[in-house]
């Protein structure tokens, strides 16, 4: 092995995704600002013809945010992680060199192409999985590229055992891949009958199987792309800026299967009080509720990794980074399984509570863990320390305002909607118009587009430190071991 | 008994079967501890022993041979 001296890491892959993160990450949150914007201000909805309008651009802000801005993250950190948990560098085999550029500039443009298709009004109208049928196979290609490349290190590693995040990154991979397959099964109805455009399809299913089908899909994208992954990068990323080991090994293990086992039949909560079987959205209510366990298994895992180094906390901006987003992990683990519970659900469903709870999710667990992911790689990747320290801490206390303003309007303005629509008099009359509602929710849909304003300028600060990083910041001589270095 | 209820039996008890099966790899995982056939906790520091360069956890075999061929 005396060979391996001069060997390194090569991180070119990553840094590619890395830079589409940030890239995804700044339109979609520039998109999901705007929409914010609209649903307080509906003249914004003409700023750009049928381009600019609320029901065009939501599907856009969705998935650009998931498959652009998260699977981007997911992908960078995967293409860092894998190497080195795995003792074996890319540049170890050209084939794998070739397949991860591949892979790279087919998603790039596959999700421009995409993205462009859902602007010009192409969609198939289920959520999460609105790309029409053209794209979707690009995606599939995307897809198996980058299982070739997963499976690919795994078969030249060094390391026998695979690491824990390494079980979360395959997971996704399945997950995502066998769930993506079942409920893209579209016809395209042009090729079938002649007539219409060429990109619409409709679904093989129909009815409530095709309701089923949708969330169990829908659930598990929140699963398999918000979750998992994401759960991959905090068990190497924590541990790895801490210097600490796992608190509990068995614990991610177990923790693991538990939430593979039961997130995969979660998904009827979302079809609560629907024409779907009785026993099925029952079977969706008690699987959420367990799904705490194992949720909370990881997170806490993650806590106690943290023991006896507290101090870290006030020391590396970092960890705070990381405990604020395994923290959020847990509320929205908390909050989800109580929305799906079927009394709770008839008055949350169709509220604004929900997106309130996506975001508490995605804006402090999601985000918070990539970008601390990316502050953590880049030093490591360029050989520079990050720019400014203190530019990150106001980055971080501005988003953690920024999220609790979104997720509290968010908690007051949907229950006050779940309650204002069932509100009825002394005769069984209904007390409020649906006006009424909207007249009410004013103030806090203002509120959550002043806190879309807010988090979407600590994501540019985020930006321009990595970029500032990147281009000007102080070289390292040699890489940092644990605490990521920065002026 | 019609399709609908016979599903219902059939995921009720299949999810039992599967809750048996997570039971019971719990119960692995801990009993293979304590016989000492197996250490799981050697592998929570692998993070951070990640350099090309570090000694693996366990080596894999195969890339040893095809490394002793060379
Ligand atoms: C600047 C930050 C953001 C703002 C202001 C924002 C705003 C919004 C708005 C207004 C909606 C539509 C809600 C409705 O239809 O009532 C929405 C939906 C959604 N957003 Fe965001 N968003 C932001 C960031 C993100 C991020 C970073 C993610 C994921 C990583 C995300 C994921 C989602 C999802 C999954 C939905 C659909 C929720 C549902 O169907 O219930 N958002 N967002």
């Amino acid at each position: 092995m005396q060979s391996n001296a001069a060997l390194e890491y090569d991180y070119s892959i990553a840094k590619l995704f890395t830079y589409t993160t940030i890239l995804f990450g700044i339109l979609g949150m520039i998109v999901g600002t705007l929409i914010a914007s609209q649903l307080a201000f509906p003249e914004l909805n003409y700023l750009l013809g049928e381009y600019g309008t609320f029901s065009r651009l939501r599907p856009v802000h969705t998935t650009v945010v998931i498959f652009g801005f998260t699977l981007s993250g997911v992908f960078a950190t995967f293409y860092y992680v894998a190497q080195r948990v795995l003792k074996v560098s890319m540049a170890e085999s050209k084939f794998l060199m070739v397949i991860g550029k591949i892979h790279f500039w087919l998603y790039f443009v596959g999700a421009l192409l995409a993205t462009i298709s859902l602007l010009l009004g192409f969609t198939a109208g289920k959520e999460y999985a609105q790309y029409e049928w053209p794209i979707d196979i690009v995606i599939v290609i995307v897809w198996v590229l980058w299982g070739v490349s997963l499976f690919g290190i795994i078969g030249i590693r060094r390391e026998k055992s695979l690491y824990i995040s390494l079980w979360y990154y395959i997971a996704c991979f399945l997950g995502v891949a066998m769930l993506y397959l079942f409920n893209n099964m579209e016809v395209p109805t042009a090729l079938v009958s002649g007539y219409g455009n060429i990109m619409h399809s409709v679904s093989m299913y129909s009815g409530t199987n095709d309701a089923l089908v949708q969330w169990w899909w829908g659930h598990n994208a929140v699963a398999f792309v918000f979750t998992v992954p994401i759960v991959a990068m905090i068990y190497y990323f924590l541990p790895k800026e801490s210097g600490q080991a796992i608190y509990s090994y068995k614990l991610s293990l177990l923790s693991f299967w538990g939430l593979m086992f039961v997130y995969l039949w979660a998904g009827s909560h979302h079809l609560l009080y629907s024409p779907v079987p009785d026993w099925m959205q029952t079977m969706g209510s008690i699987f959420s509720i367990v799904l705490i366990l194992p949720s909370w298994g990881s997170a806490i895992n993650m806590l106690l990794t943290m023991k006896g180094e507290w101090n870290q906390l006030t020391e590396n901006p970092l960890i705070k980074f990381m405990v604020l987003a395994s923290t959020f992990y847990m509320l929205s683990t908390l909050e989800g399984p109580i929305q799906a519970i079927k009394s709770v659900n008839a008055i949350a469903h169709f509220t604004d509570w929900i997106p309130g709870h996506v975001h508490d999710g995605v804006l402090g667990w999601v985000v918070f863990m990539i970008m601390a992911a990316i502050f953590h790689m880049t030093p490591r990747m360029f050989k520079r320390e990050i720019y400014s320290r203190k530019l990150l801490e106001s980055q971080f206390w501005l988003q953690t305002v920024a999220v609790v303003l979104y997720f509290t309007s968010m908690w007051i303005a949907g229950i006050t909607q779940g309650m204002m629509w069932r509100a009825v008099d002394e005769y069984g009359n209904l007390m409020y118009s649906f006006i009424d509602t909207v007249t009410v929710l004013h103030p806090y849909y203002a509120i959550r587009a002043l806190s879309g304003v807010l988090y979407l300028v600590g994501f540019l600060m985020f930006a321009f430190n990595i970029y500032k990083t990147i281009t000007a910041s102080k070289r390292l001589e040699e890489e940092p071991q644990f605490k990521t270095p920065m002026a | 008994m019609e399709i609908r209820e016979l599903q219902a039996y059939a995921n009720f008890f299949f999810t039992m079967f599967l809750v048996f099966l997570l039971y019971g790899y719990i119960v692995h995982l801990y009993r293979s501890e304590k016989k000492g056939e197996r250490d799981y906790e050697k592998y929570a520091d692998m993070a951070l022993h990640d350099e090309i360069s570090d000694a693996p956890v366990d080596v894999n075999p195969k890339t040893l041979d095809k490394k002793g061929k060379e």
